[in-house]
């Protein structure tokens, strides 16, 4: 049976749906499950994850743990992982109730992490310990410890499981572990305050975030090493404005997406030539980016506004803002 | 001196860290009845975390950064004790935790830019003047930058019109007219000073009496020059007019505070707090700076010495990270690190400086302190 990547490019989750390879259209979930269609945001301020449904309404507030940041599906899907950084949490809820069904404790500051193909080892970002811990999300075993530098956040895991990237903001740097060896093989020296990352679908390069060089810098991954960079200059706006956070690739690899932080637009990338084609004015502080499935929605969180832009990506207009909780962070998609 | 291990097969940068025994400025504040006021701790701490930080990077490009302390004896001659240690060790750069004068005779006595030292306290605006041309990298800010900060947020305000309290130090003196240079660069109107005195002789009301002080102008909110505090802690709730405090009380400006919540500061905070087992000051914060800037700088340009590291430093394109928003850099005419400037009050951070809507020609942070056109090196 072949097998279809989809990649959310934001932080990089690999999902192994079984069954025929999809085209055009909506690609079929796992096991024939339905999709419930929900839109998840982590609000890191109110403590609270915002559901909207496919009208792009707010159906509910869930109460969460403190300072909820990142979220990933779980392997079959019909869960979904929330690192709660101020309780040192790992909170595990059900799609189709919205339920807390499992709360794992003590994991020091989880900010964000990336669920290894095998389904079961979560890489995790400990913030405040300047460290990479590997979860098994089914034992609740902590399996794995890696020494990053400071502040670690992005973690991105590559499709055949073999390479896992970490960013540590505070050391400027790209710790590359290797997965079998069990230990960080080579450190990439970036650009500064390295946040997120994309991965090209041709598995060619990692794309990631520097945002206080304002800049997207490219690793070619068969060297290991930043072969250029990508630096974003809205017009009239000064360049330490600019502070790149999320980045997306599409499934066809033509075109990123870069959420520009202070600059509040999401910048638009031919990703062949890597130039800029657009901005797109968005809410304050834009950081955290999702594709709808068919990749004609942008989901935009932005931090200082409080709010959502929803853009319609054929156009690249904003069709729609809405509001959730306090300080957004990061958006899941279900559908 | 004493010196950390050096990790095998990496090259060493060796950064000193110099302080005096018996600094007054570490001596322990204390008021009327022995209540505790002021308990300063040796800002090495900040160096410390710095270093800590700086493993990771330090291991990518093979360097082992190593603090270095010093500590000059009551009597020691700063300049000669500097330069002869200093020597000895191959430290690349210097942080200075001295008084005033120290900094000044270390900085001249070392001949121009012969090494980057770096000043985490002094935030006088003459000390910048006078040692324009040396080594010396202030990461403290003027006290024209605190002016001009503060200014300009009550220009956002539209809160014009400034009641000026003078108090009798020289320090005092220095605050107050360093604010009204910044008033009238920021068109502020400064309605009146009025200068203070501790204590309560009643033939002295005019200079004890907060409220007659206050009384016989009218004014938008009351700036206090106190840098002792002990007389500004009383301004607030006692003036004649419900008007706010700005200054030494109520809105204050600053390099760092405990309670500013973006920017990543929360996670430099923890890391200090976890670390120092007390809240990060801003003296504390200059040293982590100071040292970042080494390690920026090395990063930068590979600098294995002295000269190479003083030419990394001066590069406008050297990114430190301060945790405030904006990457820092040190200003080519008076080498000040341009960096954005807290407004806080004794539990939130209302604002950072520069204001939004206040731009400069060449680079906002700019728009605070002495900018290039009006600065006079008087070395």
């Amino acid at each position: 049976m072949a097998a279809a990547f989809r990649i959310h490019g934001r932080i990089g989750s690999w999902l192994v749906l079984a069954g025929a390879l999809a085209a055009a259209t909506a690609a079929a979930s796992p096991a024939g499950a339905e999709t419930t269609g929900l839109i998840i945001v982590s609000n890191e301020k109110s403590n609270t994850l915002s559901i909207l449904d496919a009208s792009d309404s707010v159906v509910r507030t869930v109460q969460t743990c403190g300072r909820p940041r990142g979220m990933k599906f779980s392997a079959n899907r019909r869960q979904f992982y929330v690192g709660c950084g101020d309780d040192n949490t790992i909170a595990i809820y059900e799609l189709a109730t919205l339920k807390l069904v499992k709360r794992y404790r003590d994991i020091a500051d989880p900010e964000t992490f990336d669920l290894h193909p095998n389904g079961h080892d979560l890489y995790i970002s400990n913030e405040d310990d300047s460290e990479t811990t590997v979860l098994n999300v089914e034992t609740g075993e902590i399996t794995a410890r890696y020494e990053t530098g400071a502040e670690p956040e992005g973690v991105l895991i590559t499709p055949d499981g073999k390479l896992v990237f970490v960013a540590s903001e505070a050391a400027n740097i790209v710790h590359v572990i290797d997965v079998a060896a069990k230990k960080i093989v080579k450190n990439i020296l970036v650009g500064t305050r390295p946040r997120r990352f994309a991965l090209r679908p041709d598995g060619k390069e990692l794309w990631v975030s520097a945002e206080l060089s304002g800049e997207v810098n490219i690793i070619d991954l068969s060297k290991l090493e930043v072969v250029t960079s990508i630096v974003f200059a809205p017009p009239a706006i000064r360049r330490d404005q600019v502070t790149p956070v999320d980045v997306l690739i599409t499934r066809d690899g033509r075109r990123a997406y870069v959420a520009l932080g202070r600059a509040n637009r999401v910048a638009v990338v031919d990703v062949p030539t890597r130039t800029v084609s657009d901005f797109i004015l968005v809410g304050k502080r834009p950081w955290g980016l999702q594709l709808t499935r068919d990749e004609k929605k942008l989901y935009v969180a932005n931090g200082l506004s409080d709010d959502i832009s929803i853009i319609e990506t054929a156009s690249r207009r904003v069709t729609k803002s809405v509001p959730v909780g306090i300080v957004p962070y990061a958006i899941l998609i279900d559908d | 001196m004493s010196a950390a291990r050096a990790q095998d097969g990496a090259s060493t940068a060796k950064i000193a860290y110099i302080a005096r025994e018996d600094d007054s400025f570490y001596a322990p504040g204390r008021t009327y009845a022995g209540i505790l006021r002021r308990d300063r701790k040796s800002a090495i701490a900040g160096a410390e975390v710095a270093i800590q930080d700086s493993k990771a990077i330090g291991r990518a490009i093979g360097v082992d950064f190593v603090l270095l302390t010093l500590r000059l004896a009551a009597d020691d001659d700063a300049a000669a004790r500097i330069r002869s240690e200093l020597n000895a060790s191959g430290a690349m750069a210097a942080i200075l935790d001295l008084p005033l004068d120290d900094v000044k005779r270390a900085s001249g006595s070392l001949g121009d830019e012969a090494l980057a030292l770096f000043n985490i306290r002094h935030r006088e605006i003459a000390l910048r003047q006078e040692t324009c041309r040396t080594g010396l990298f202030h990461v403290i800010p003027s006290r024209a930058m605190l002016a001009d900060a503060l200014s300009q947020y009550l220009l956002f305000k539209a809160w014009r019109r400034v009641l000026i309290l003078e108090g009798a130090q020289p320090m005092d003196f220095e605050v107050s007219q360093a604010f009204q240079a910044s008033a009238k660069k920021f068109q502020l109107r400064v309605v009146g000073v009025k200068k203070f005195v501790l204590g309560h002789d009643p033939r002295q009301r005019d200079q004890i009496n907060v409220a007659l002080m206050t009384s016989d102008t009218d004014h938008d909110v009351v700036f206090v020059a106190d840098v002792m505090g002990e007389f500004a802690r009383y301004v607030p709730y006692r003036t004649a007019k419900s008007r706010l405090i700005v200054g030494a009380e109520g809105l204050m400006s600053g390099a760092w505070d405990g309670a500013w919540e973006r920017h990543g500061a929360p996670q430099l905070n923890r890391r200090f707090e976890r670390f120092a087992a007390r809240p990060m000051t801003e003296e504390d914060w200059a040293a982590w700076v100071a040292v970042r800037a080494v390690v920026q700088g090395v990063v930068l340009s590979r600098a294995t010495s002295r000269a190479q590291l003083l030419r990394a430093l001066k590069r406008p394109d050297l990114t430190i990270e301060l945790y405030k928003g904006a990457p820092g850099s040190f200003r080519s005419w008076d080498r000040q690190l341009r960096q954005p400037i807290l407004l806080h009050t004794r539990n939130a951070v209302v604002d950072l400086a520069p204001v939004e809507g206040f731009l400069h020609q060449r680079h906002n942070l700019d728009s605070l302190g002495v900018d290039e056109s009006e600065f006079s090196c008087t070395r």
